[in-house]
């Protein structure tokens, strides 16, 4: 299996970004997807920059695949998604189907989590239009993969979103401008100021969901540690793992070691606790609800 | 290809509400098989075979359309009912499907050419782009736009594809982009992806408390009502939640889509077809809803310069909106 780092899904300034990467492109980690996924509103690094940083991660060992915007609505969010197809030097991840069709044919692609691939039928499909690799949707299980991958005829590799918040739902509303009485269009950048997401909670405390700007999480951490085995047995070939603000890199090397069977999924679930910002959760691989966590 | 009169498509969640949206002036309904291949998955609702015959034949003879929601993603174990479900929309002469997974709609076009499909709003096509890859690879003569955007991206959207338009008028309001949200299955298991249901009615417990009434969905508070409040579903995004210590509808408030106001622009923009939603709701709602869309379409089609929407229209669907409340959505942007 091969281990993956997925775009950062938050707004984090200038100086953090590249300083992340620097410390990426030492990091254990085999594919770096880069990009903005999430808000087009958020300009801090252009794209020239993500292709600036892909070539040092490439100079450093790193495949390196840029990641679409989940939900396209404006002709700009449009003119992006070309320039990010055009690329003729990285592969590319596509999270929606109009990026498909602008990558269909022409160049190998990832077909990303929100493209909803439930099915064998729509694996093949979407593989004979070039997809070298699909990532799973967040909500399917771990028996509806192994069936998925048991019909499938085309051969391409199966990634998991194996470690982080999980991102749940796309909207046109931005939550943290709501959250400040703020319009979207006049957000004034709140997103700058968490780092990590902003906690929703139930009326009672209850920690339930993160709100990231238009995009909401879970509150838990989606956390397959302790499950590395399965996913290897399930015909999983690439493990992601989700930026967080802090420890990224040591919960990559975590992840590595378990792969490694340096040490086993036990004790790298134990280990990897300490590096979280919240309590794990695991319950979509197991059929459950996702917030639910199933010990082994 | 524009059609001269935009469409009307009302819910039909059974047999009775399928018979009153077209007496009362639906120029199309929607309907879905009684399983988890459409995403209003719910007991009691849908139709059997038997049943969607009749109501086929019932809106035929009548010279209006039927349309069969087939909007779930197939399931890696359940293909066989998907594909079951198509050749039965072919067999009994729907006028199209209405589909969002790819491997479905490939199945389709492949089996029954002659079979007219639309794109649901559970494909989450919310650019020209994406709505051109299914029309060239499946032929989809009309696709149903999220409910995320604005008026203006929606006409910029039109002017990128020849594939119909249907926007949602009226009805219950989904704050994220269809077929991008598994909130419900991260809280129950089941979300509309999956199992065609969101917020399932079989995970919500409602509970009298010293605090208040609760209502909890798989036991996470949803939200709690003082006694002058009135309760409504714990759909898990309508809730009221804490955020950095402040209790409010940190999502959406319970509040139902109302376009009534913008029909002259979505008639000028030659948009195909206005969807209202509630196949869940009863037949009693189907009627009232039906009947001031109906009215309010052929007002606006006699005239739309002088075109105003009576007090009386707003009056009665605001007694069928969720909460009491009726909002323009994303379509007005600064809702967004």
């Amino acid at each position: 299996m091969k281990l993956a780092l997925g775009p950062v899904l938050y707004y984090w300034d200038r100086d953090t970004m590249f300083y992340f990467y620097d410390q990426m492109a030492d990091a254990p980690v085999d594919i770096i997807y880069l990009g903005e996924t999430v808000c087009s509103r958020r300009h801090l690094l252009r794209l020239q920059d993500y292709l600036d940083v892909a070539e040092r991660l490439v100079a450093a060992g790193k495949e390196v695949v840029i990641a679409t915007q989940a939900l396209i609505e404006s002709e700009y969010d449009v003119k992006t998604l070309r320039r990010i197809a055009g690329n003729e030097k990285f592969r590319v991840e596509a999270n929606d189907m109009g990026a498909v069709r602008l990558l269909a044919n022409k160049t190998p692609f990832v077909a990303g989590s929100t493209l909803n691939i439930f099915n064998s039928q729509t694996l093949d499909l979407l593989a004979g239009l070039g997809a070298a690799r699909w990532v799973m949707p967040v909500e399917m299980s771990r028996a509806a993969l192994a069936s998925v991958l048991h019909q499938r005829q085309f051969a391409l590799e199966t990634e998991v979103f194996a470690y982080g918040r999980l991102p749940l739902a796309y909207s046109a509303r931005c939550f943290t401008a709501r959250h400040h009485n703020l319009q979207k269009d006049d957000c004034q950048f709140k997103c700058l100021d968490y780092e990590d997401g902003l906690a929703l909670k139930t009326r009672e405390g209850q920690p339930f969901l993160t709100l990231n700007g238009i995009q909401t999480q879970s509150a838990l951490v989606h956390n397959l540690i302790g499950e590395l085995d399965t996913l290897q047995d399930a015909g999983v070939d690439v493990v992601r793992v989700s930026p967080q603000a802090h420890h990224s890199g040591e919960i990559l090397r975590l992840f590595r070691e378990c792969m490694e069977q340096r040490v086993t999924p036990a004790q790298a679930f134990s280990q990897i606790e300490g590096l979280m910002p919240a309590a794990s959760c695991n319950g979509y691989w197991h059929d459950k609800p996702g917030l639910e966590f199933i010990s082994r | 290809m524009q059609s001269d009169k935009i469409e009307l498509v009302c819910p039909a969640g059974s047999l009775p509400a399928l018979k009153t949206a077209i007496d009362h002036g639906a120029d199309c309904v929607y309907m879905g098989f009684r399983d988890d291949t459409n995403a209003r998955n719910f007991t009691g609702l849908n139709f059997s075979l038997d049943n969607a015959k009749e109501g086929v034949r019932y809106a035929h003879a009548k010279g209006r359309k039927v349309l069969l929601a087939l909007n779930t993603y197939p399931q890696a174990d359940g293909w066989q009912r998907w594909k079951n479900a198509i050749d039965n929309a072919a067999e009994l002469g729907m006028d199209a499907v209405i589909l969002a997974d790819p491997g479905l709609m490939q199945y389709a076009a492949k089996t029954h050419p002659d079979l007219r499909l639309h794109l649901s709003v559970q494909g989450s096509a919310t650019n020209y782009e994406a709505i051109n890859f299914y029309h060239e690879m499946f032929g989809i003569r009309r696709a149903v736009v999220p409910r995320v955007l604005a008026l203006a991206q929606v006409e910029q959207l039109m002017a990128g594809t020849p594939v119909e338009i249907e926007l949602f008028g009226f009805g219950g309001l989904c704050v994220m982009v269809e077929g991008r949200c598994a909130l419900s299955s991260y809280a129950t298991g089941d979300s509309p992806n999956t199992r065609g249901v969101c917020s399932p009615p079989r995970s919500v417990r409602w509970q009298e408390t010293p605090k208040g009434l609760e209502s909890r969905l798989n036991g996470i508070l949803i939200d709690r009502y003082d006694p002058e409040e009135k309760a409504g579903y714990p759909t898990l995004c309508k809730g009221r939640f804490d955020v950095e210590g402040e209790t409010y509808y940190a999502i959406e408030e319970p509040a139902s889509l109302n376009t009534l106001e913008l029909l002259p622009k979505l008639i000028n923009m030659g948009i195909a077809a206005i969807k209202i939603e509630g196949r869940q709701r009863s037949p009693a709602y189907v009627e009232q809803v039906t009947r001031v869309w109906r009215q309010a379409i052929d007002s606006c089609q006699r005239d739309t310069q002088s075109f105003a929407v009576k007090p009386a229209w707003m009056a009665e669907l605001g007694k069928v909106s969720e909460g009491q409340q009726q909002t323009l959505g994303a379509y007005y942007r600064p809702w967004k």
